[in-house]
């Protein structure tokens, strides 16, 4: 079992903008620097790497720039935001098996100045999924919008449209007051309401304007060593109590429409089983979260697939105020990929660390012992449960 | 740049917002009725207020006036600006673009407000200042800076008689190879087309029965499940032996969207496509046509039929029944 054998000790971002005026490779090194100072570690302790496929940085460059010496473990994770916190799954496995001892998982991108997800896939794609994708491009169904909000479609159409359509605009609402007042944020200090939600255009179906995460440019990183080491670290640890990863049954990736129900993301709901049963810990332990929010209406079903509300009624939950910082469960404090930065949630690792740590710029009044950090849905994903160590 | 650098360039450029761009100009010309008529003549704009004076006196306007378009000609320099540039503000400002990459000017839009009629004596004075100077931003030209100048014009009398705002954008000019690349396309359609599927060894034969009107289903014919898409293996039974049939292109709208952006070429928008269940049990996505998108609704009946929609491609698409 992987429980309490690993602890992330180190967490580290640069800034998040739209343009960052440098390379991937180079933000990459400054998190990873931000992240090893804020552990207390030097380069010459990381002996493990983890990252996404889709990740532009090579590991042995990284190494050499950082000046990270002998690696004896690396690897990577399939499936864009889905990989996010199975960089956590692999680190805590190999640290387990004493494959290595100190592993930095990172993701660096220029996500507005360089490629944007926005644009689709109508690119130029020589890629095994090439002709998976062929049976949604010629129809236009080729945004990560668009296939999101055909799950939503559905699942407005199972739940009641009026109020999921309310339980979108207080995920957006909620995440942007977060974001508004955390200063690395890049919605920092502006200010949001129902006016403005409104005002903004359509992109697809019922997902407007700021339904939708922002695109930018940035990197994350987080450093994991084993637990005995952790407690010499400058800040201590953040234990691992579980982490879980999925591809359910009948899967494409962003496109699973041929599954009895599309109105729920079974992957999730499989990684979230795993996470628990690792842990021991059961929705009641969890404090506080931090959900993949690429677009508002996947918080929802996150919600449900992690115990929070019974299928279809997630709304319900979200409209009572459950996300906000005196709700059940406050959830992503930093202001989520909606309005802090879109790093594909490693940014959302180093604030689940920060919540457990209890040095978020939004910690909850209450004490935070578990917090629960997602990846993103649609494609092949995963969730960690973080908490303080024992 | 690193975040340093452009700190310090935005200080610079920021440090130019509200400045005027040189002493007030006055106009070559007062405002004269030889000038009105070559510009009536030359824009096709041949209104009697413009060029009849005697027909113009018994209008309300009471006497010829000068076409409102015109308001920006009387303080314009002529021609020697061409072969020598102003070195006014505006130019030392484009200068630290320039400086920084951002050689790249596009003038994107201007708006001009009117607020009297002005006729043969009067005089024009221009009084412009750089007004605002945007955030960094990412255009399809590349990353840049929209700068906006207002210009005030007064008369004689030093009353304002309009105003008129002009846009630019300062931007770093994307790689020239692209420029290159795409003058040497002369192949393409003259109207973009949707993309297609790539075809491979598991796919090709669904394509092209679709290119000759047909959409099939994959039939596994050791169990007969059927699946679509296609795959090489059933995953029911294993067998890798198959065949088709010819779907009735009956069914029901099992889920939709209607995209509105970004707007890719090749297709019309707001497009809206469906899950559509077909009768006989698989689904298939495709687009929903000839119905106001706000009306589809889960469950609605609709019948498909394969269409050419565009120069290069036929497909599926749906209609209510």
């Amino acid at each position: 079992m992987v429980k309490d054998k690993a602890a992330i000790v180190g967490i580290g971002n640069t800034e998040f903008s739209k343009n960052s005026g440098r390379s991937e490779l180079q933000l990459t090194c400054e998190a990873v620097r931000a992240a090893l100072d804020d552990a207390g570690l030097k380069p010459s302790d990381v002996d493990g790497m983890t990252t996404f496929t889709m990740d532009s940085t090579d590991e042995i460059e990284l190494a050499r720039a950082v000046g990270i010496g002998d690696i004896t473990f690396y690897s990577r994770v399939p499936h864009g935001g889905g990989a996010a916190t199975g960089l956590i799954h692999q680190a805590v496995m190999a640290i387990a098996s004493g494959m290595c001892e100190t592993v930095v998982c990172y993701r660096g991108l220029n996500g507005r100045s360089g490629h944007r997800f926005s644009e689709g896939v109508s690119g130029n794609i020589i890629t095994a999924d090439a002709m998976h994708w062929g049976w949604y491009m010629p129809s236009g169904l080729m945004t990560p919008a668009s296939w999101v909000a055909m799950y939503t479609q559905r699942y407005m159409h199972l739940a009641g449209e009026d109020k999921v359509k309310e339980a979108l605009f207080e995920v957006a609402y909620t995440t942007r007051q977060h974001g508004a007042t955390n200063p690395a944020a890049m919605f920092y200090d502006h200010p949001f309401d129902r006016a403005e939600y409104d005002a903004q255009k359509k992109i697809v179906g019922p997902l407007k304007l700021y339904d939708c995460c922002l695109e930018s440019d940035g990197a994350s990183a987080v450093i994991i060593t084993r637990a005995d080491k952790a407690r010499a670290c400058k800040h201590g640890g953040v234990a691992i109590k579980g982490v879980g990863q999925s591809a359910a049954k009948n899967m494409e990736s962003m496109t699973s429409f041929y599954r009895d129900e599309i109105a729920a993301i079974p992957s999730m709901d499989v990684a979230a089983k795993e996470a628990y049963k690792q842990s021991g810990l059961t929705p009641d332990d969890i404090d506080a979260a931090v959900i993949y929010d690429a677009f508002t209406p996947i918080v929802l079903w996150q919600l449900e697939s992690w115990g929070f509300a019974d299928p279809l009624k997630s709304a319900d939950f979200v409209l009572e105020g459950g996300l906000r910082l005196d709700g059940r469960l406050p959830t992503n404090t930093h202001g989520g990929q909606l309005s802090e930065a879109y790093i594909h949630g490693v940014n959302g690792i180093v604030e689940a660390t920060r919540l457990v740590r209890g040095t978020s710029k939004n910690q909850p009044d209450k004490e935070i012992n578990h917090a629960l950090v997602t990846s993103g849905v649609g494609v092949p994903t995963g969730g960690a449960l973080l908490g303080k160590m024992d | 740049m690193t975040p340093e650098e452009t700190k310090a360039f935005e200080e610079k450029i920021h440090a130019f917002v509200g400045r005027e761009n040189g002493p007030p100009k006055r106009g070559n010309d007062d405002v004269n009725e030889a000038m009105i008529r070559h510009w009536a003549e030359v824009m096709g704009d041949e209104l009697g207020t413009y060029t009849d004076a005697e027909y113009a006196a018994g209008t309300g306007k009471g006497g010829l006036i000068a076409p409102p378009a015109m308001l920006q000609a009387w303080s314009m320099e002529g021609y020697p600006m061409a072969e020598n540039p102003a070195q006014d503000i505006q130019r030392q400002l484009h200068n630290v673009f320039d400086a920084h990459g951002f050689t790249g000017v596009l003038g994107t839009n201007t708006s001009t407000e009117f607020f009297r009629d002005l006729k043969p004596g009067d005089q024009v004075t221009a009084h412009c200042i750089i007004d605002t100077i945007s955030e960094q931003k990412a255009t399809g030209r590349g990353i840049g800076y929209f700068i906006e100048t207002l210009t005030t014009y007064t008369d004689q009398n030093g009353e304002e008689v309009g105003k008129q705002v002009f846009r630019v954008l300062k931007f770093i000019p994307a790689d020239s190879n692209d420029a290159a690349d795409s003058s040497t396309e002369d192949d393409s359609p003259s109207v973009p087309t949707r993309i297609t599927s790539p075809r491979g060894h598991d796919n090709s034969w669904w394509w092209k029965a679709c290119d000759e009107g047909k959409i099939l289903i994959q039939r596994c014919t050791s169990c007969q499940t059927l699946r679509h898409p296609p795959r090489p293996m059933c995953g029911e039974c294993q067998s890798i032996e198959w065949d088709s049939i010819e779907s009735t292109l009956d069914g029901e709208v099992y889920s939709f969207t209607t995209l509105h952006y970004p707007k890719i070429p090749g297709y019309q928008y707001p497009n809206t496509v469906g899950v559509i269940q077909l009768s006989e049990g698989t689904r298939l996505v495709a687009n929903i046509v000839d119905i106001d998108y706000e009306t589809i609704k889960i469950g609605m009946k609709v019948k498909g039929s394969v269409e050419q929609v565009d120069e290069k491609t036929m497909l599926p698409v749906f209609r209510p029944e």
